[in-house]
């Protein structure tokens, strides 16, 4: 072994079982005895419940059992919320499974109906009559703080669900002395994350052991088991949480939601397996949605362009009810981020969490920190046309200069290492900026309008040290473990509590280990998902799965090999000292031909045939990793667009990203990881959005009325990297899952409002379809 | 309602409700879970099966419109222990992720490569548009479509 796997564009391990319909998803799974629940789901954004019948529904052929809000109070605790962010008056209201007495969103789950087929539980549900009495409802989070506007909570006047402030340094100074102010109110809409598999649960309870099998398509079963054995009652160890093959995430499946607890809860009354797999239209509705910010932004800098101030006030929609994650999000995630790449002296983020009546808010792709990158690169953006400044000279004037080691910003966190203007100049240098800005001056003489955005991020990821997880009240730690155990035949297990679930790290983690302990990567499995055979780990979010998981694994497989090199020692009757390792090898110093593999060692381990005094048998280690820091990728985004001024039409020409994720361990995959974000964010800033109408009705519930990015919206993406690795763990890896969602949808944005500068328009809400874009177009022509 | 249905080579007779959804008699009653339901509104193309040749969105097809009908899902794409040469595109392409959409997709490609066997990215985007997926962006699906258009060719 002298050629190193990491750092090749092998061919996923996982595909096999993926192209062939062999893979398992929760709702392939099918046991003996098995019924099937449905849910009931309010049709009312805000409403009272004055009765429930179910009286018709309970004799209809094959129900089992119909269960409402008052079977499941006493016997589920309510949802819960795990992440209070400190000092922000989080009211933390209940959310119990099964609404009650009120309904506070259209989807909010009355009842659940348990049949002997999907069919008859589905066609059960309409025979229940629930005899609601409709509530005003309010979906405008800012709406939702003025007075007068209809109250979600007893608990929390004002629908104000938490108060967040962070400043850094002296923001009030920064802007009194400021030459020029750039301001700008952003709609971050609230986005719908459709992963492409629906949410699913199989619950299978064992009355006589006490235990429960849960498969569930979670990012993190840990956390699931967790939250579980707090709602359920039942005992961590007596709970199984199975993460089989998840269909995507993105977010949407961090959460641990009502339907599972009530899947259980059905599983556990009837002493039976019970599956619950969402409709899309639930999945709309019930599932997770993202952003719902409406901001309002501002810029301070000198006359020269040097950015010495930004600042913001913002309306966060919560949803009805705070889901899982949901708090941290507009909070830790996005008001520390203000800086991006820039040495900016003074940031403020003063951040409201809202009660609205809509599906809550959870971290979707980028979860905080798009909307920061957005705010920060449009005020950028702003602040060029007002200076008259190239927006990349002026972006060049801040970059923060190269660092290594760490670099403080405004905020009071500390960025790992970044060299911000090689990825910039290569992107640049890629399209031929200057030859687009002159193609561009020569179109607007021809009334053609092209636009062109060129943005710069760094984002924080690869969450957490778990001491500022607990410091920002985020309920668990952030650490990652991993078991790293020989067999007898000298073949490879992992095992890691982080649960990917589309993103390749069956094949990663293998190339890792692969180099590591010198072993053929096909000799190397990787086993994930599965609480009872994995341990504990946080899960797959906020691109933290290599960063810290893979970390922990490397840190496990240092210490089996060490144990090898002390057993490799005692068969080869040398000295500790003289035996040296290279290549899957130990060796005698200096006889080179006296040698061992690192798998023979792992049969006699495994055998224990001979071991040296006081060495234990076996060829395995766990190790646990707490990351000291984040990390901090970053990079540079280009887009090229035409806008259609006869019919407001977009057309992506060109989309280029650049990013710094440190060292690729598969830059095929990576690539992959980029081409699903960009286009993930090209979705917000051009198609996609929820809609609610002023009662609370969805109106974009189906992926009929929500436009999704579809194969022929979006060119080829041209990507592009640099690479700074993190000083903070053993790989010097970054996260590259999110930066793609991070950094496109500014990209684009800035690139349309680039295209129409000359028309006079200057800001157009998201998503930027064609009828907003035309009407913005001839509201400046009419003016 | 008793349906005659080939699935995949092998011949089937079953009674099915008239109103059972075709992927659900195939998912549920025949258990060849590789074709997913992603959307239930014919918007995303996860379910896309082959019925007699031609390409079907089987969440909005009934299985007794299926009846005396040929039909191929992605298990039966290739024969046991070898791959289609849309199946290795895919793999060898990078034009999966999660795997959700894959079996509709690659079904759909299957179609598309027959009627054309050369398209431009154009025609294969424009060829896919009835299929979503969340993953990839797409890039890599159309690299893989093209990759596997070049492999039949030879």
């Amino acid at each position: 072994m002298t050629t190193r796997i990491f750092g090749s564009g092998i061919r996923r391990r996982e595909d096999p079982r993926l192209i062939t319909g062999g893979a398992t998803y929760t709702d392939d799974v099918k046991l003996p005895g098995m019924a099937y629940a449905a849910m009931l789901r309010s049709p009312h954004a805000h409403a009272k419940i004055n009765s429930i019948d179910i009286n018709a529904a309970a004799a209809a052929p094959g129900v089992v059992a119909v269960y409402t809000g008052a079977d499941t109070e006493g016997a589920l605790n309510p949802i819960p919320c795990a992440w209070i962010p400190p000092d922000s008056d989080v009211k933390a209201v209940a959310h119990p499974a099964l609404a009650k007495d009120v309904v506070r969103y259209q989807g909010d789950a009355v009842a659940v109906v348990v049949a002997e087929s999907r069919y008859q539980a589905e066609d059960a549900l309409e025979l229940i009559n629930v005899d609601y009495e409709v509530l005003p409802a309010v979906i405008n989070p800012e709406a939702a703080m003025q007075p007068g506007a209809p109250q979600l909570h007893e608990d929390a006047p004002n629908n104000q669900a938490f108060h967040w402030v962070a400043v850094g340094g002296d923001p009030d100074a920064a802007f009194a002395s400021a030459d020029v102010i750039v301001k700008d109110t952003i709609l971050q809409q609230r986005m719908i994350p459709n992963a492409m598999e629906p949410r699913s649960a199989v619950a299978n309870w064992t009355a006589s052991m006490g235990e429960l099998t849960l498969w569930s398509t979670s990012q993190n079963p840990h956390i699931c088991r967790f939250l579980a054995s707090l709602v359920t009652g039942i005992a961590e160890h007596k709970i199984r949480v199975i993460a089989t093959e998840v269909g995507g995430g993105f977010g949407s499946k961090i959460p641990v939601y009502a339907d599972e607890m009530i899947t259980s809860f059905c599983s556990m009354q009837l002493g039976r397996p019970v599956k619950w797999t969402a409709t899309r239209s639930e999945g709309f509705q019930a599932t997770i949605h993202g952003r719902d910010h409406i901001e309002y932004v501002e810029l301070a800098a000198t006359r020269e362009g040097k950015i010495t101030g930004i600042r913001s006030v913002i309306y966060a929609g919560m949803g009805a009810y705070l889901s899982t994650a949901g708090p941290g999000v507009p909070t830790i995630l996005h008001g520390l981020m203000y800086s991006g790449p820039y040495d900016v002296g003074a940031t403020k983020a003063d951040i409201y969490g809202v009660f609205n009546n809509a599906t809550p808010v959870d971290a979707y792709r980028g979860a905080g920190r798009p909307e920061a990158t957005f705010l920060v690169e449009r005020l950028v953006d702003l602040l060029a046309v007002e200076l008259g400044i190239d927006p990349v000279e002026l972006r060049r004037k801040n970059l923060i200069p190269k660092f290594e080691d760490g670099h403080d910003v405004a905020s009071g966190i500390t960025y790992d290492s970044g060299d911000y203007e090689p990825i910039l100049d290569m992107v640049l240098n890629h399209v031929n900026y200057p030859a687009l800005r002159e193609e561009q001056a020569h179109g607007r003489e021809h009334g053609h309008y092209m636009g062109i955005g060129v943005t710069c991020y760094a984002e924080i990821c690869g969450l957490g040290p778990s001491q500022v997880a607990g410091a920002v009240g985020f309920g668990g730690g952030l650490w990652e473990s991993a078991i790293v155990r020989f067999h007898p035949t000298g073949k490879v297990n992992v095992y890691s509590g982080t649960s990917p679930h589309g993103q390749g790290e069956e094949t990663t983690f293998a190339q890792i280990i692969s180099d590591e302990l010198g072993v053929d990567v096909d000799d190397v499995g990787i086993i994930h998902g599965d609480t009872s055979n994995t341990p504990m780990g946080w899960g797959t979010y906020g691109s933290r799965t290599t960063a810290v998981g893979a970390a922990a694994m490397v840190l496990a497989a240092r210490k089996v090999k060490e144990k090898a090199r002390l057993l490799a020692a005692h068969l080869l009757e040398a000295a500790e000292a003289d035996v040296e390792y290279e290549d899957g090898k130990f060796f005698v110093k200096g006889s080179p031909d006296q040698s061992k593999s690192i798998q023979e060692i792992a049969t006699m381990a495994n055998v224990a045939w001979n071991m040296p005094e006081g060495m234990e048998p076996g060829l395995e280690a766990s190790a646990f990793y707490d990351p000291p820091n984040f990390v901090y990728p970053f990079g540079a985004h280009v887009a090229v667009v035409d806008v259609d001024v006869d019919n407001g039409h977009i057309e992506v020409k060109r989309y280029v990203a650049g990013d710094d994720c440190g060292p690729q361990i598969n830059p095929m995959i990576v690539d992959g990881q980029v081409h699903g974000g960009v286009v993930q964010g090209a979705g917000q800033a051009l198609w996609e959005g929820a809609v609610y109408d002023d009662n609370g009705q969805l109106l974009t519930g189906s992926m009929t009325d929500y436009a999704l990015p579809r194969a022929h919206m979006f060119p080829d993406i041209e990507t592009l990297s640099t690479v700074t690795p993190s000083p903070h763990n053993p790989l010097g890896v970054k996260g590259i899952g999110e930066t793609g969602a991070i950094a496109s949808t500014i990209t684009i944005y800035n690139a349309v409002m680039d295209a129409l500068r000359p028309l006079g328009v200057t800001g157009i809400d998201m998503p930027l379809t064609p009828e907003k874009v035309w009407q913005a177009i001839r509201q400046q022509q009419g003016s | 309602m008793n349906i005659q249905v080939t699935v995949n080579g092998k011949a089937h007779e079953k009674d099915v409700e008239p109103r059972q959804l075709l992927v659900h008699f195939l998912r549920d009653d025949l258990g060849l879970t590789g074709t997913k339901i992603g959307c239930d509104t014919s918007q995303c193309g996860a379910c896309v099966v082959s019925m007699d040749g031609a390409t079907v969105k089987s969440c909005t097809c009934l299985a007794v419109q299926a009846d005396g009908s040929q039909i191929t899902t992605i298990e039966g794409l290739a024969p046991k222990g070898e791959l289609d040469p849309v199946q290795e595109a895919f793999w060898n392409k990078h034009g999966l992720q999660c795997g959700y959409c894959t079996a509709g997709m690659i079904m759909t490609t299957v179609e598309l490569l027959e009627k054309n066997h050369s398209p431009t990215a154009e025609e294969v985007r424009d060829g896919l548009k009835g299929n979503i997926c969340r993953c990839t962006g797409y890039h890599n699906i159309v690299q893989a479509v093209l990759a596997a258009a070049e492999a039949k060719r030879s």
